[in-house]
């Protein structure tokens, strides 16, 4: 289905949703939400890049095997920001001598 | 399916379809649609390559933004977010373009995939103006990294001198803020001659309704692209 022509107004529906999301994204850092700003503030980008994915990028009307391989890009990233994160995270709570000097912080947290 | 059927697929179907006559079509592909998707999945399969390529930076920016978070709000506040702001929203702009090319190429509409894919570029070249104003002014900071990092410069108000303990942080912060903008403003500079020279062949009257590959594939870069800045600009630009 990738031959489908989206209208025109779609595009437009698209690109004004991100501009808003774009003011929104400096308006809560302006606010300074505390803990919450970074998940926030993370929350629009991811929100953004969907609707740029799914509207310009065509995923919406691709074939699956396509949505299959663009959702594969970010399967992996996520195997890759935990495993590192968990091992950071974890260094040095079974034996101190392994700690690395950049884990303790986010240990203490 | 009947054994016969296999053998004779769609490909006998369109053998005398007017698929076949196209000069760009591979012989290899059932049609001219499949040869389309093929080359898709192929542009998507190098897009999820480039997530990870850019995931290890982001990696090393949640490691140290959590353990420098200090310095990552100091030297986010020494950029400039307004401009930052302004950049999405050409950015954003570019990929509205870029669509539009695509549309227009799906309609067979040749002398508006130029326009569009110029308007991208115009709009594409904008960003890396602004971003040759940011990175000439960090130079003259001294924020770049390196062994002047975080001295005084000429004309700068003591008020806002770096302090000591600062410097080394901080500049982990502009490593990685070079780093990734660096890597990011790369693929635009790869990017635009690609655009250019698509734009070339759409002029010469290269693409059609039927057979607009190119144009499908660079669009799917380009937006890569505005989606990699959609995640900086609030990293890099807005801390507290």
């Amino acid at each position: 289905m990738s031959d489908h022509v989206v209208p025109v107004r779609v595009y437009l529906a698209v690109f004004a949703a991100l501009m808003v999301l774009t003011g929104l994204t400096v308006a809560v850092w302006r606010m300074d939400l505390g803990v919450f700003a970074t998940p926030v503030a993370l929350g629009i980008a991811m929100l953004k890049a969907v609707l740029v994915i799914l509207y310009f990028m065509h995923v919406k009307y691709n074939d699956k095997l396509t949505k299959l391989v663009a959702a594969s890009g970010f399967f992996f990233l996520v195997i890759l920001f935990g495993i590192t994160i968990l091992d950071y995270w974890a260094r040095g709570r079974l034996n101190p001598e392994t700690r690395l000097p950049g884990a303790v912080h986010l240990e203490d947290k | 399916m009947p054994e016969a059927a296999l053998q004779h697929g769609h490909g006998e179907e369109q053998a005398d379809g007017h698929a076949q006559t196209h000069p760009r079509f591979a012989h290899h592909f059932e049609s001219l649609e499949n040869q389309k998707e093929s080359a898709s999945l192929g542009m998507w399969v190098f897009l999820a390559q480039e997530v990870m390529f850019f995931g290890g930076l982001f990696m090393a920016y949640i490691l140290y933004r959590n353990l420098y978070h200090g310095a990552f709000e100091y030297g986010s506040h020494l950029l400039n977010w307004k401009l930052g702001f302004f950049n999405t929203i050409v950015l954003i702009g570019s990929s509205v373009t870029m669509a539009m090319a695509v549309h227009s190429a799906a309609l067979g509409q040749r002398t508006r995939i130029v326009g569009w894919l110029l308007a991208t570029i115009l709009l594409g070249s904008v960003f890396l103006g602004v971003k040759v104003v940011e990175y000439t002014e960090k130079f003259h900071h001294n924020l770049v990294p390196g062994e002047t990092f975080g001295l005084p410069y000429e004309g700068m108000d003591p008020h806002h001198a770096m302090p000591d303990n600062m410097r080394r942080p901080t500049q982990v912060y502009y490593s990685l803020y070079f780093a990734m903008t660096g890597l990011h403003a790369l693929h635009m500079i790869i990017g635009i001659p690609i655009l250019a020279g698509i734009a070339w062949f759409a002029h010469k009257g290269e693409y059609s309704a039927r057979f607009h590959t190119p144009v499908e594939l660079v669009g799917l870069y380009w937006h890569f692209v505005d989606i990699v800045w959609i995640f900086l600009f609030p990293l890099l630009y807005l801390i507290h």
